[in-house]
């Protein structure tokens, strides 16, 4: 694989975690618990997408096939979706759809980070628009996570089981693959041991400021970056891609 | 997205303390065209009034976003889920401000609530019918965001400020909802011939709840003439339904879609489209609770609100720790 292939193929990567995120959120729309989660939701979901819009868009160009982002978003087979598996997790209840947020999103922010500094300039200024939004959207999951943890003895309850079977997905995304490689060496690209140590680090601070207990690292599932997903992404793509599968090649 | 003219049981209001004096001064500031604020005096009447429309419309914001948010998974496209997720966000905002503007009446965002979810409350009847297709969105924008703009933009100028003031600020964004609307369906009818179908089959199915929105005929609507004393109401649910109908009638010719009244005509004389009569009695069914959809939004909105009851709690009991924490 060339550099500028693995280059394209790490940014659809990158727009297929935001697109599925933003995919979950918006099956929570008129669901939350207050109102004004209603908006917080919607808001941190439409950032999703329109960070999935510059990835694919940037990835589109870069292929030079003529694909736009609902040709990435809409029109792709299962297997080449990969997103990590935590994305893809189903909503649950409000303390499971918190946790998935913090895991991922602390894991994002400094994935983010090392890519503002990346040698390609078109992803780094996506990276660098991107991040603006996603540390707040970690400011405000990270303060949920706080409530719940140390919040009533119910919530507490919840929102460790969360946390303890949402755990199992969260190695994935250390789990350095070919592309990981290619972009790290060859566009001076994120280093996942590094982000590792720090996303850790991070965790467990806010972890502990919830009054939770971090879990032991078990089993890890992986298979998302690789297009092998969990059993429920077919539903979520089936909805997603309905219109676009059912009426092909029109304009809306 | 908007209020109605909903008639509810009349209730018996106490102003018993209120002196014709009183009561003459504040006539004579609305006729001014004074803003009323919410530390001023006003008659307990006109603040019952006031609480009931624009909780009805808070509610309406809220349920409202259940069409519409039917539809935000399937979006035929990024661009277009990104302006319905706006679009549903813009709602949930709409309530959040108009809740805000109740409660300078002194009533409770809780108890708005309460009373929506035990069912004392209203909303408009148009979100008690379903979204079947992608073109319902359009529809939605195009037929149920003008009706609403319609309604609104009179209320702008309504005698009770922060109403008023919130109003400008909404209608602002349903003018924008509404454009948008409009565009999903001039899409659809450029399309394919299954997207015209799909277009004409969402006009049929929402042109007469669209109608409906304005509220009972004048001669049935029993708050409508108060509400004009007060200033609360500029004009009457029939003006305002023949406006809607007289300017949405050539935007369905420029799409080349058919109004579903075989009896509507433009007459010269008057300068206004003739149209069929209303069928009320399905006005009526749906305010009374059955609509297509009226036990399932409220389904929904009822475990939004009891499975979100725990992590209220928990937010109270941390907040609550924090203050604690925070003294000692």
């Amino acid at each position: 694989m060339t550099p500028d292939d693995a280059l394209t193929r790490y940014a659809t990567r990158l727009g297929d975690n935001a697109l599925v995120l933003g995919q979950r959120m918006i099956e929570l729309v008129a669901a939350s618990p207050e109102l004004e989660e209603e908006l917080a939701n919607a808001n941190f979901s439409l950032d999703y997408f329109g960070q999935s819009r510059m990835f694919y868009t940037f990835a589109g160009e870069r292929e030079g096939e003529g694909r736009d982002e609902d040709d990435f978003a809409f029109l792709r087979p299962e297997h080449e979706y990969r997103n990590l598996l935590l994305v893809e997790q189903p909503n649950g209840h409000f303390g499971d759809s918190t946790v998935r947020a913090v895991l991922f999103e602390s894991f994002y922010v400094l994935l983010l980070d090392a890519l503002t500094r990346c040698s390609d300039e078109g992803l780094a200024g996506i990276a660098a628009r991107a991040i603006k939004e996603v540390r707040y959207h970690l400011k405000h999951s990270s303060q949920w996570l706080v409530r719940l943890g140390d919040g009533t003895e119910e919530s507490h309850e919840r929102v460790q089981e969360s946390l303890d079977s949402l755990w199992s997905y969260t190695g994935e995304m250390f789990v350095a693959d070919e592309l990981d490689d290619i972009v790290r060496d060859a566009f001076e690209g994120p280093d996942l041991e590094a982000i590792a140590r720090q996303w850790r680090h991070a965790v467990t601070a806010i972890v502990n400021a919830s009054t939770l207990t971090l879990p032991d690292d078990g089993w890890m599932a992986s298979g998302g970056k690789q297009g092998r997903h969990t059993e429920q992404f077919g539903y979520l793509l089936a909805d997603l891609q309905n219109m676009q599968r059912a009426y092909p090649g029109v304009a809306w | 997205m908007y209020t109605q003219g909903l008639d509810q049981k009349g209730e018996a209001v106490s102003g018993a303390s209120e002196t014709p004096e009183q009561l003459a001064a504040f006539q004579a500031r609305i006729d001014a065209e004074e803003k009323i604020e919410a530390k001023d005096w006003m008659p307990e009447a006109y603040r019952r009034t006031l609480i009931r429309q624009i909780s009805q419309h808070a509610h309406s914001e809220i349920i409202g976003m259940q069409p519409e948010g039917n539809w935000l998974t399937r979006a035929p496209s990024l661009k277009r889920k990104a302006i319905l997720l706006a679009k549903v966000q813009d709602e949930a905002g709409h309530g959040l401000y108009l809740y805000g503007a109740a409660e300078t009446l002194g009533v409770s965002r809780d108890q708005m609530v309460a009373d929506l979810l035990a069912g004392r409350a209203k909303y408009s009847s148009i979100f008690n019918y379903p979204t079947l297709t992608w073109a319902d969105i359009g529809a939605i924008g195009w037929l149920v965001d003008g009706a609403a703009i319609m309604n609104q933009i009179p209320l702008c100028r309504c005698s009770y400020g922060p109403y008023a003031r919130a109003m400008i600020r909404i209608c602002k964004e349903e003018s924008f909802h509404q454009r948008q609307g409009f565009e999903i369906m001039l899409t659809l009818c450029r399309g394919s011939e299954e997207q015209q179908a799909m277009a004409q089959d969402a006009l049929n199915r929402f042109w007469w709840p669209s109608l409906m929105m304005f509220g009972p005929n004048d001669a049935n609507s029993k708050h409508s003439a108060q509400s004009m004393k007060w200033k609360i109401k500029r004009f009457s649910n029939d003006e305002l339904r023949q406006k809607f109908i007289d300017v949405t009638v050539p935007q369905a010719e420029f799409l080349g879609l058919e109004v579903p009244d075989d009896r509507l005509y433009f007459n010269e004389e008057s300068g206004h489209y003739e149209h069929s009569d209303i069928d009320w009695q399905e006005f009526f069914d749906v305010i009374a609770g059955n609509g297509p959809c009226n036990k399932q939004r409220m389904a929904k909105r009822r475990r939004a609100h009891d499975d979100g009851a725990w992590v209220r709690e928990a937010a109270r009991a941390y907040a609550a720790k924090r203050a604690a924490r925070d003294v000692a």
